[in-house]
């Protein structure tokens, strides 16, 4: 009762901070709000039609199965993992313990690596068509599409990488070097090791929006619903639903593959918040 | 007159444009303790570190004159990690790695070649006891180094300086986070290990400078105002700014 009253007294002399507490209570509200409603109708709309032969193991235009499209999509995720990850991992470890500071080079990488995260994935797509499927002459296939997927998530395995070198106490370093350990021995053995579930988040945000992700795909893997070798071309989960909904005849199968995707990328978030809590934690 | 162990002739040194030590000349003996004191930000550490290249890590670090050990110079001819190999550093702030105490004393070793489980095995024994924490550390060898306390994991740095087998030992203000207790035992560790070791040590606290050190170098805005015998220094200093410091009137 009294604490009421007390934040009744703070409100009445303060008028602004009521007018602040509640807009931030109604934005909570519209997020949670929001979230709640998407799954709630996805799963709604889906879980119903989950049935068996949506997992049957080739695709029909009769059982609209989705296996061969997990299987593509797995592939991918690999294949974009195995480019991205080794390459943004090496460039921010360049960055951060290699690159003078302010170095002009650097600073030109940062930019780059800004830019190209702001970019919509359409024009990850069409440059993918124009480089890798054409003038590479790759033709449509799984490698064009892992290839453009993987330029995509460069950027955000950079910057996340990035974050966790520098999150690792200067101090390390210094007592490593100190005891006449040289540079590839310090950040191999001293700095790489706390910095670990901090790149691995960054990692597994790019496994989401590999995951989800349709535009680039479109005009650089294509849309063949068979399981697909690197050099073929190959739908994604995403990429099946996206088909199926556009050609309007399988909606209610485009709703079961929506629950497949969400509860992927859903684990996928899960695991992410997991290592960035370990991240916390082991960095003390 | 033997050859100093450590000598600097001549240094001066810039971080960017800031010049932090000038024209600064040193000689340290063998197997004594020599201390650095001074006020905040007159150059002591950057001095100290000069002493093992740390300073090469700091951007926009110019080092001018001659650094050197047992005659041979260091900036010029000879290894870096030869150099922090035999002169080792202890740090302010203790700064075990996130790993377990075994693996934190045997990275140096391990970092110059030693891979015998055995002999590693001595050598975490042997610098853990020089170091006084053998009995505190030895049946938790396999556990993070991280769960010591403060005081503890100073000692354990320590030891894992004197894994390497350095024949000196630079040690910043190694006390300075230390509780009473502690830093008592490592004014004795500091002691003892003079015997085989040749000490230089940075510190804010005078009664630790008397009563360990045998030579004291007095700094002032980066340069060494006074250089002599410990007990001469605090006790019948030649420079009117150095005695103004020992007895407290400035700094
Ligand atoms: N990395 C650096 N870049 C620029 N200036 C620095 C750097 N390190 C030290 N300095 C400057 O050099 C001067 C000497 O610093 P130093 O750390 O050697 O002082 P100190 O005597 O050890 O002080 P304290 O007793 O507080 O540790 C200070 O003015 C400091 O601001
Ligand atoms: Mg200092």
């Amino acid at each position: 009762m009294s604490v009421m009253s007390d934040k009744m007294r703070t409100y009445r002399s303060h008028p602004m901070s009521l007018v602040f507490n509640i807009l931030t209570k109604i934005a909570v509200t519209l997020t949670i709000g929001i979230f709640v409603l998407i799954v709630g109708y996805v799963i709604i709309k889906g879980v119903p039609y989950l049935k068996p032969s949506l997992f049957s193991a080739n695709y029909t235009s009769d059982n609209c199965s989705m296996l061969p499209a997990i299987a593509n999509t797995f592939i991918m995720l690999l294949a974009a993992l195995v480019i991205a990850a080794p390459l943004g991992i090496f460039c921010a470890v360049y960055l951060v313990e290699y690159a003078k500071k302010g170095n002009r080079f650097v600073r030109l990488i940062r930019l780059t690596t800004e830019t190209l995260s702001g970019i919509p994935s359409i024009v990850y797509g069409l440059f993918g068509n124009m480089f890798f499927v054409l003038a590479l002459n790759w033709k449509l296939s799984m490698l064009s599409g892992a290839c453009t997927l993987a330029i995509m998530v460069l950027p955000l395995i950079i910057r996340s990488t990035e974050e966790a070198l520098k999150s690792v106490d200067d101090s390390f370093r210094e007592g490593s070097y100190g005891l006449g350990a040289g540079k590839l021995r310090t950040i191999f053995v001293i700095v790489l090791p706390p910095a670990i579930s901090g790149i691995l988040s960054g990692v597994i945000l790019a496994m989401g929006r590999i995951f989800g992700e349709t535009a680039a795909l479109i005009y650089t893997a294509g849309t063949v619903a068979k399981y697909a070798g690197l050099s073929d071309s190959g739908r994604t989960l995403a990429i099946h639903m996206y088909s199926l909904s556009n050609e309007g005849l399988h909606m209610n199968e485009a709703s079961a593959t929506a629950v497949v995707l969400l509860v992927v990328v859903l684990l996928l978030n899960g695991l992410a918040s997991l290592a960035a809590k370990k991240l916390s934690k082991g960095g003390n | 007159m033997t050859q100093p162990k450590l000598q600097v002739k001549n240094c001066d040194l810039f971080y960017g444009d800031f010049q932090a030590l000038k024209n600064i000349d040193l000689e340290i003996q063998e197997k004594e303790i020599t201390a650095f004191i001074g006020p905040s930000g007159c150059g002591k550490s950057t001095l100290l570190k000069s002493l093992n290249r740390m300073n090469d890590l700091v951007e926009g670090c110019k080092i001018t004159g001659e650094f050197t050990l047992d005659g041979v110079n260091i900036y010029k001819d000879m290894e870096i990690t030869e150099l922090r190999k035999r002169v080792g550093m202890v740090f302010q702030k203790p700064n075990l790695f996130p790993m377990s105490i075994y693996d934190n004393i045997a990275y140096g070793p391990r970092t110059h070649g030693i891979k015998k489980k055995a002999e590693l095995d001595e050598i975490v024994e042997t610098t853990l006891k020089q170091a006084c924490v053998w009995d505190e550390t030895k049946d938790r060898l396999k556990k993070s180094a991280l769960g010591m306390s403060g005081g503890q994991q100073q000692r354990i740095c320590i030891a894992r300086a004197l894994a390497v087998k350095p024949e000196v030992l630079l040690m910043d203000e190694p006390t300075s986070a230390l509780d009473p207790i502690s830093t008592i035992k490592i004014e004795e560790l500091a002691s003892e290990l003079k015997k085989n070791y040749t000490i230089v040590i940075v510190t804010h606290n005078m009664q630790q400078a008397t009563r360990i050190s045998d030579k004291t170098a007095f700094f002032l805005h980066g340069e060494i105002v006074e250089f002599d015998d410990t007990h001469t220094i605090f006790s019948n200093p030649k420079e009117h700014k150095t005695l103004e410091y020992i007895t407290g009137r400035f700094g």
